[in-house]
């Protein structure tokens, strides 16, 4: 006989101010073995719990119904407070009464109504749990960081000293990312080079860090501690032992045409490059599409050139399989492409540029030596307009509907040391709001205004043209003084909107972990949870999450890194019991399982089946319960009803349906 | 409802545009070129609906200054569409008031060849059809 206890929460009012709890528990007290039923304000407290765990000693109870939030919520909470009480934990059920119910209800009678069948449905199925036991799952002690930018560096050195592998793979040929391109961070205006190149020699130096550069991750299966991984070396040509670093083959590469993607190709590259000088690992990779020994097989100046005799035209892509307990994301960014914004010129005239092409520009490292000047013509310029909130904020089909947040504090940077460097010039910055939310942000812009004498000036361009005397022609409007405003400049600057990396949609893919409209990945839980994917075992760190600053990301990187440290910290997971099971008699061996399950759990075997008295070998599936994740998609497909989920029975399922529809 | 209110949520209506789209940048403004000849511009004719101060636009010389480029659509981030809004203020004073700004028999008398195809358009969205 089944001895059913009902908690109905009320959340405070979240619950209670749509639902009448106390109507709830009378009505679950009349289901059929239902003996007990209470509510309480906050069932998940410590108080509530120990409701739960009396009435599961007093009252004999064999199962228990929560009503109140999402089980993403609390349904570990109260399984663990009903094992504390010496029951199985499988034998909890959790009614969504908030979420699903109270939240989405105004009319109390229409959500008390539905509470009282969800309760129902949720009695009808616990009446059915089977007690479970999770098995145990091994965690392979090595975490693997994909992108080598600062969020990865800082990810992989937190891992690396607290005692743990780390691999990072990394797509371009140097660790570094974004943070490698920029000349001065704010709002201290430290060189970013110089505080970025130390940690990049930390990695490169440190004995539990190992780095895949000019690699990508292929394939990735398996699950949390126990994932396999192959990535793809790709050939570099120059063999990584021997090479020296002496940057002479690319001092005598003759192809030098390739617009050099490190400054944003605002300069050209030979074939055989570092990205930049303090590259790491300080060894070129040769560009085969410029390379004129692979285009026309004459050439070979590099390998005439190189005393140490590194240059390998043979070498081939090499796929290695590696082994890791948990996987951290850190994919970072790029500026959105402007094609669709004709009207700032940016494609029909070299004097309009984004601000990371600025950076470069500033960047005593970059193509002018530091000198910031007009592309077209080399003079310096004099009047110089920065325009914000290019594509970002901006719901049409040409931008991204959110905003940046990085670019009001660069471009106060920026203009600030455009000032600074050049006291002649003048800058305006044409802005629809300044938002400096930050330590000692708002003072830095306000410097910006007050000590710079930058105009600021609150409205948008509508649009650059060229003016008949070579300079550009910008048409913006001052909202305040309510004008119209025409003036020629000679530099125009834009804040372009940033997006995820391009290929966050295919490690996205790999991973199974979910991205937003926008491309970012999404968080376990935006607040409670935000450096981890609702995947098990796959992190975020850095702008790969959402837009985010150098210190946030930091801040977030090491975040992501204590969570991995804690997932390699266990000997053990506990796997989650809830898989899937085939019943070899139902089983008419047609592999529909098999081609849906996405975690490769399921194969087919030869079996001896008893079936009717009658003994015969069968061809039937099988799941292997460490691979099953119990997602229940193979229990969708299979016409024959043998396959059923754990704790989510086709029995169980429809005795929700049947007590719903009662 | 005032009859301001009212006349605000028709023009609304006829534009189908929801002025709380809007985030005030004034990108409109900025695209526009009849902006030196209006005396209420386009931007503040998306904030004038979104206050219920339509009597001021009705009475605003800038319905006949719209080029109906349609620049301000174009560029704007929000979708806002303020051409719209113009066009059924402009709409409304004709219907309501019978004004009309030019009639068709004096178009054929202002055209030349440097006369844009647009402004033609443009023209003939200004007298009672």
């Amino acid at each position: 006989m089944q001895r059913i206890g009902v908690f109905v929460c009320h959340c405070g009012t979240n619950i209670a101010g749509t639902v009448d709890v106390k109507r709830v528990v009378e009505a679950v007290k009349k289901e059929p073995g239902v003996v007990y039923a209470e509510d309480y304000q906050y069932m998940c407290s410590e108080a509530g719990q120990q409701k739960i765990a009396d009435a599961v000693k007093n009252e004999h109870l064999t199962g228990i119904v929560i009503c109140s939030c999402s089980p993403r919520m609390h349904e570990g909470t109260f399984r663990k407070a009903a094992e504390k009480a010496g029951l199985n934990p499988y034998l909890v059920e959790i009614a969504n009464i908030r979420e699903q119910c109270s939240w989405i209800h105004k009319d109390m009678e229409e959500g008390t109504e539905k509470a009282v069948i969800l309760a129902r449905a949720a009695i009808a199925k616990v009446m059915l749990n089977a007690p479970l036991q999770p098995g145990e799952s091994r965690v392979v002690k090595r975490a693997l960081v994909i992108g080598g930018g600062i969020a990865g560096i800082q990810t992989a050195l937190d891992i690396a000293d607290a005692g743990y592998e780390v691999d990072i793979v990394e797509k371009t040929p140097s660790i570094g990312g974004r943070m490698s391109q920029l000349d001065k961070t704010f709002p201290t205006l430290d060189c970013s080079s110089c505080i970025l190149t130390p940690k990049m020699g930390e990695v490169n130096a440190h004995e539990k860090i190992n780095i895949y550069t000019y690699s990508e991750v292929e394939k990735v299966s398996g699950f949390v501690g126990d994932f396999s991984v192959d990535i793809r070396k790709k050939a570099r040509y120059v063999d990584m032992d021997k090479c020296t670093g002496c940057g002479l083959c690319q001092e005598k590469c003759p192809s030098r045409k390739t617009p050099n993607e490190f400054n944003r190709g605002l300069n050209t590259r030979p074939a055989i490059y570092t990205p930049f000088a303090q590259a790491v690992p300080n060894v070129p990779v040769i560009d085969t599409e410029a390379c004129i020994k692979f285009k026309t097989g004459k050439c070979g100046v590099c390998s005439k050139v190189c005393a140490a005799g590194a240059i390998d035209y043979t070498q081939k892509d090499e796929i290695i399989t590696r082994e890791y307990g948990a996987i951290v994301v850190a994919t970072g960014f790029d500026t959105i492409n402007l094609d669709k914004f004709d009207e700032y010129y940016y494609n029909q005239s070299k004097d309009v540029i984004t601000a990371l092409e600025l950076e470069r520009l500033m960047n005593a490292a970059g193509p002018t030596g530091g000198n910031v000047v007009r592309l077209s013509n080399g003079e310096h310029p004099k009047n110089i307009v920065f325009i914000q909130c290019v594509g970002s904020r901006d719901v049409t089909c040409r931008g991204k509907s959110y905003c940046s947040k990085i670019c009001c504090m660069y471009t106060a940077k920026q203009a600030m040391l455009l000032k600074d460097h050049y006291p002649d010039v003048d800058v305006h910055v044409f802005y629809i709001d300044v938002r400096t939310p930050g330590k000692n942000f708002d003072e830095f812009y306000r410097r910006a205004v007050e000590e710079y004498d930058v105009d600021y000036i609150k409205g948008q361009v509508g649009k650059v043209s060229e003016a008949e005397n070579g300079r550009l022609l910008v048409q913006g409007v001052d909202l305040i003084d309510n004008r119209q405003i025409k003036m020629e400049a000679d530099l125009v600057v834009l804040a372009t909107a940033i997006e995820p990396n391009k290929d966050v949609r295919k490690i996205a893919t790999m991973l199974t972990a979910s991205i937003d409209n926008n491309n970012f990945l999404t968080e376990a839980h935006p607040k409670l949870r935000p450096v981890e994917s609702p995947t098990a075992g796959i992190f975020l760190s850095g702008v790969c999450q959402g837009p985010k600053d150098i210190p946030e990301t930091v801040a977030q990187a090491g975040a992501a890194a204590i969570k991995v440290v804690g997932l390699l910290a266990k000997d053990k997971l506990v796997t989650n019991p809830c898989t899937a099971q085939s019943n070899p008699l139902f089983c008419n061996g047609c592999s529909a399982c098999e081609k849906v399950c996405p975690y490769g759990a399921i194969s087919y075997e030869e079996q001896q089946v008893m079936d009717g008295g009658v003994r015969e070998n069968r061809r039937v599936a099988v799941v292997n319960s460490a691979l099953c994740q119990g997602c229940g998609a193979c229990t969708v497909a299979c016409p024959s009803g043998a396959m059923d989920l754990k704790g989510f029975s086709n029995r169980q399922i429809l005795a929700e349906v049947d007590a719903i529809c009662r | 409802m005032s009859a301001d209110a009212k006349l605000a949520q028709q023009i609304r209506e006829i534009s189908g545009v929801d002025t709380r789209k809007c985030m005030k940048c004034g990108r409109c403004s900025a695209s526009c070129p009849a902006y030196n000849e209006m005396d209420i511009r386009p931007h503040q004719f998306v904030s004038y609906v979104q206050n219920g101060n339509v009597e001021a636009l009705m009475n605003s010389k800038s319905i006949w200054k719209c080029l109906s480029c349609f620049a301000c659509v174009e560029r704007c981030p929000r979708d806002v569409k303020p051409a719209k809004v113009i066009e059924a203020v402009r709409l409304s004073v004709i219907r309501q008031r019978g004004e009309n700004f030019l009639s068709p028999d004096e178009i054929p008398a202002l055209l030349d060849d440097e006369t844009p195809q647009q402004l033609l358009a443009s023209a003939y969205r200004k007298y009672r059809k």
